[in-house]
């Protein structure tokens, strides 16, 4: 029997260009590591451009992948797709990613923190990230996920003689350990049950008549992404792991890991549980709901500018998950996957500006606290507008970005057409306005407070987070005004495999 | 319907020509006040002259007809296209929206509130102006639902960093209502696009289909989605609690063209959206429209005689003088509605003007005490003029541009459209006639408390304020003779809006039988 089928084995045929940017990612990682150990820390600066061009570099094919018109990749055996909606999610990683090395760089040289392994921690994330965008296979799914975490819990703790980085990253490590727990437990069931670990054939044996145990498997799977994705009640970690982080680290975790996040989740319900709709219909409905409300109410109160972008991002993770809630009704789950690709999308480049602004202010007025941003706008005015730009955007107020985003999870919402589908539009409808409270508190604050210590020198931008405020403001921008020129959304083949019942 | 899309140019241009206007003040340093504003009045005469072409252009014969039509492309994935027209009720208040932008800017030359910083005020404005023309020649819903909420961030900052002594809370208030009520409105247009047959979000395309597709209860919440959306705009009781504290906080500009425009976002909507795409819907809710419609017509008068403060009443006299509008709306006959059309454009001449008024007598006197003020007639006795006839325009005196929007208004609740029940609807014409005595009452007792008699003691020459107390000057006769005009010539003249609005209203109102 072994002997069998060690001969029948022969190796699969790669396609390398498909698999481009993965190699590249890799390649830089390893060239990383090796200079990190023999540079003299004179030439240390070395490493920053060299991660930032591994990033774009794994850029290069993921365009070339989605201009070749060769249709979707399948490889091994149809365990990892690079299709569009892979191709997307791995475009909007990578830049992501750039963006935070942007932020990075000035910082890491200020704080004199170990460069090397930072930018190795930060593109070994990134690769978990590229890679989870195209996995369809239970294993390949954890894979990726703990590659992408693991790097992240220790950048969390990244300045290791201070106690509240150290809190963030412990608190994220137990936290995103249980999280992985209860959901191998669930893929272990699931496995079980099926007897394999692809999703699509999963999807096939699980059918859609539901015992309690399938029901139990696909619940902690479903519960396992929850904290990933920091919904609430499963949202606990966050506030505490993003204020206590270094500021770039929580941009990269509060935009780059949360969307990764998503993107399993979108792909493990929508390849492997189509026909389990009744199971987590529910649960996304009440996860929704609750992340939504709870985060705002929980912003509203907050004084430190970092953990109330911390529940805002909570948040907004509801908005995003507000389609997933009716995805399985006939018809919208197409409109339902767009939903959650666009919102993230803008949600990213939003977000990424956000931070980029708490960074250059920070710099100057050294507090992390609202008030902080007292009278920005009379001594730095064009940081003030693109601040304004931004919180507008996450508030959804148009021309910016951010309501193209809410538009379209609302529009998937109520094309399902059902009593509660319109509740919770109307629930959304409701936390969109309630939002403003805590974005127009820092408009309040840039605009019309005085500034608290009457410090009024301006502001400096380092050039690189000048280059990052740059790509997030005007991506931002013309993402509101228009989004169809700037992603052809109606071309997201969707994701393949999902929904075949 | 023929579409008339010769010189379709004009409106685009003439909507996003402030935008230009503001990407060239952004490189203007700050310090270089002057030139901010010339840029700032340049384009806004140039916006007003496309405005004038756009006049000459349009059809008059075809009033009722979409003209400058245009359609493009714009989001294609969500159905959403660059649709655009005007027709005549579009007509008015499109224009209206460009004159008002450029008379506040030229009084704003040397009225720039404090803390000054002309740059970003007047880049608001322009800001502004872009979202009040562009709401009212959307086609799209989509569009309309951008260009709607254009105007609320430059309002919002335009109250909060200009404003009163409570400005954050008034423009706080003002903002949260406003998003709350089109968050509804969103959630609505969705309802409607899907209960189509997730087609478009044309406005045409709706009104051909929805009333066929959606059942009368469907219809009625979703209506109820826009009516909240709408009804905080306009405002209507009881969502209007946000009007006083953001009238009274807001700067003399931001009063006046919140006033004048933007509240007519609000019944612009009702007319041009609710209406027409659901009118069994409407014919369902309309007597509840009445019904608020005429509370707010006493609530606004019982509210004015209470007030102590002479912007505050103006802002209740505002609730007061919508809910004329939206009683002649709600009639849902052409009467009613050319009565509403034509009230929501004198509404912005009068109280537009009431609120220049308003910030002049604050800018002499630093208050706007009623009890404190006197004498007006006597220390400046133009500007009490004004203040006069702009009351008694207000009031609703015949000849003056007032009455044509409040008596036929009235008037039309008498014989409301077929189907509606016609003893509620003469209620409310009683008790709106009602509200008119009252508004001759609270706008003739302010009149003679402050403009009669002689000045206070703290006030009176000899007292310290002899050099701020001087009558009307340049800028404000430049900004205000224009409105002054316009509100005789269409109370001497009615027929010259009549005839714009009632081919439009007819098409509005074909569900209706006319």
């Amino acid at each position: 029997m072994l002997s069998a089928l060690a001969t029948a084995w022969t190796s699969p045929s790669i396609d390398y260009h498909a698999l481009a940017p993965e190699i590249i990612l890799g390649g830089g990682i390893v060239l990383l590591l090796l200079l990190d150990l023999f540079l003299p820390d004179a030439k240390k600066w070395v490493l920053t451009p060299l991660a930032s061009f591994t990033v774009l570099g794994a850029f290069i094919p993921v365009l070339t992948l989605a201009l070749s018109n060769q249709g979707v990749r399948s490889l091994f055996d149809g365990r990892y797709m690079v299709d569009d909606f892979s191709l997307v999610m791995k475009g909007l990683f990578l830049l992501a990613g750039y963006v935070v090395i942007l932020l990075t760089a000035d910082h890491l040289r200020e704080g004199d923190y170990y460069q090397g392994e930072y930018w190795f921690l930060l593109l070994t994330s990134l690769l978990g990230m590229v890679m989870m965008a195209s996995s369809r296979d239970m294993v390949s799914i954890f894979v990726s996920l703990e590659l992408l975490s693991i790097p992240a819990y220790m950048m969390a703790a990244w300045r290791k003689r201070d106690l509240r980085s150290n809190e963030a990253g412990m608190k994220y490590y137990l936290l995103g350990v249980f999280a992985s727990a209860l959901m191998l437990y669930g893929m272990s069931l699931l496995y079980g049950i099926t007897g394999s670990t692809k999703l699509v054939e999963i999807a096939t044996y699980l059918g859609s008549d539901l015992t309690s145990l399938r029901a139990l498997a696909v619940f902690f799977i479903v519960v396992g992404f929850a904290f990933k994705v920091s919904a609430v009640p499963f949202h606990t970690w966050a506030p505490d792991t993003y204020q206590g982080a270094p500021t770039p680290v929580t941009a990269f975790l509060s935009v780059a890991s949360k969307a990764a996040g998503f993107v399993a989740l979108v792909t493990v319900v929508f390849v492997a549980f189509p026909g389990s709709h009744d199971v987590w219909q529910p649960v996304f409905w009440i996860l929704s709901a609750l992340t939504m409300t709870v985060g705002n109410f929980l912003a509203l109160k907050q004084t430190n500018i970092v953990r109330m972008l911390a529940y805002s991002s909570i948040a907004q993770g509801g908005f995003i998950l507000m389609p997933l809630a009716v995805a399985g009704v006939d018809g919208v789950a197409n409109s339902a996957l767009r939903s959650v690709v666009t919102y993230l999308l803008v949600y990213a480049a939003t977000n990424l500006g956000v931070f980029a602004i708490v960074m250059v202010v920070a710099r100057k007025t050294r507090s992390g606290e609202i008030s902080s941003y007292g009278g920005l706008f009379s001594y730095a005015p064009g940081i003030a507008t693109l601040m304004t730009m931004f919180m507008a955007s996450l508030a959804g107020i148009p021309p910016f970005g951010g309501w193209f985003g809410k538009f379209t999870a609302f529009q998937s919402l109520v094309s399902a057409g059902t009593t509660w589908s319109y509740v919770l539009a109307i629930i959304g409808g409701i936390n969109s306005a309630v939002a403003f409270g805590y974005y127009g508190k820092i408009l309040r604050e840039m605009w019309m407070k005085p500034v608290p210590d009457g410090d009024t020198t301006p502001v400096t931008v380092y050039s690189s987070l000048g280059v990052a405020l740059g790509i997030t403001s005007i991506s931002t921008l013309v993402l509101g005004t228009f989004p169809g020129i700037v992603i052809h959304f109606g071309d997201i083949a969707g994701l393949t495999g999902a929904f075949i019942k | 319907m023929e579409v008339l899309s010769d010189h379709n140019w004009v409106l685009t241009v003439g909507t996003f020509l402030p935008l230009v206007g503001v990407l060239i003040m952004l490189f203007i340093p700050k310090a270089d006040e002057a030139l901010s504003k010339a840029v700032a009045i340049g384009t806004a005469t140039a916006t007003l002259a496309v405005g004038v072409y756009t006049l000459t252009q349009f059809n008059f014969d075809k009033a009722g007809e979409m003209q400058f039509v245009a359609r493009h492309d714009w989001i294609s994935v969500i159905k959403s296209t660059y649709y655009i027209g005007l027709d005549g009720i579009s007509l008015p208040l499109y224009f209206l929206s460009m004159v008002i932008t450029l008379l506040v800017m030229i009084y704003s030359w040397n009225h720039v509130p404090s803390p000054g910083n002309a740059k970003a005020f007047f880049i608001l404005m322009l800001v502004l102006q872009t979202g009040m023309a562009g709401t009212f020649i959307a086609r799209d819903l989509v569009l309309f639902f951008v260009f709607f909420e254009l105007v609320l961030l430059p309002m919002y900052f335009m109250i909060g960093v200009w404003g009163g002594e409570n400005r954050q809370y008034a423009s706080l208030k003002f903002f949260l209502y406003t998003m709350f009520g089109s968050a509804l409105m969103l959630v609505a247009f969705l309802a409607l696009f899907w209960k189509t047959g997730g087609a478009s979000f044309a406005i045409p395309d709706l009104i051909a289909h929805a009333n066929a597709m959606i059942p009368k209860n469907t219809q009625i919440w979703i209506f109820a989605g826009m009516f909240v959306g709408f009804a905080v705009k306009v405002p209507m009781f009881p969502f209007h609690t946000w009007l006083p504290d953001a009238h009274t906080q807001a700067p003399t500009q931001g009063s006046v063209i919140l006033a004048a425009i933007l509240l007519k976002l609000g019944t612009y909507g009702f007319v041009r959206i609710a209406i027409p795409i659901l009118p069994l819907a409407a014919k369902a809710w309309a007597p509840w429209i009445g019904l608020l419609a005429v509370i707010g017509i006493i609530y606004g008068a019982l509210g004015c005689l209470a007030q102590t403060d002479m912007k505050r009443l103006i802002a209740f006299s505002s609730v007061a003088h919508m809910g004329y509008v939206m009683l002649g709306i709600s009639t849902l006959t052409s009467f009613g509605m050319n009565a509403a059309m034509f009230g929501m454009v004198a509404h912005g001449l009068i109280t537009g003007m009431l609120f220049f008024v308003a910030g002049s007598v604050k800018e002499r006197y630093h208050t706007l005490e009623i009890k404190r003020l006197s004498g007006m007639l006597v220390q400046m006795p133009k500007l009490g003029w004004i203040l006069g006839f702009c009351a008694m325009a207000s009031l609703g005196l015949p000849g003056l541009a007032g009455f044509w929007g409040e008596f036929p208004a009235i008037m039309s609740a008498y014989q409301p459209a077929a189907g509606l029940n016609v003893q509620v609807f003469r209620i409310f014409m009683v008790i709106a006639a009602v509200g008119t005595v009252l508004a001759a009452g609270y706008l003739l007792w302010l009149y003679q408390r402050t403009a009669f008699g002689e000045p206070t003691a703290e006030f009176a020459a000899g007292h310290g304020h002899d050099e701020d107390i001087h009558d009307v000057n340049k800028f404000e006769w430049m900004a205000w003779t224009p409105l002054l005009i316009a509100i005789v010539v269409f109370g001497v003249y009615p027929q010259l809006m009549f005839k714009i609005l009632d081919p439009a209203v007819g098409v509005t109102l074909k569900a209706f039988g006319g």
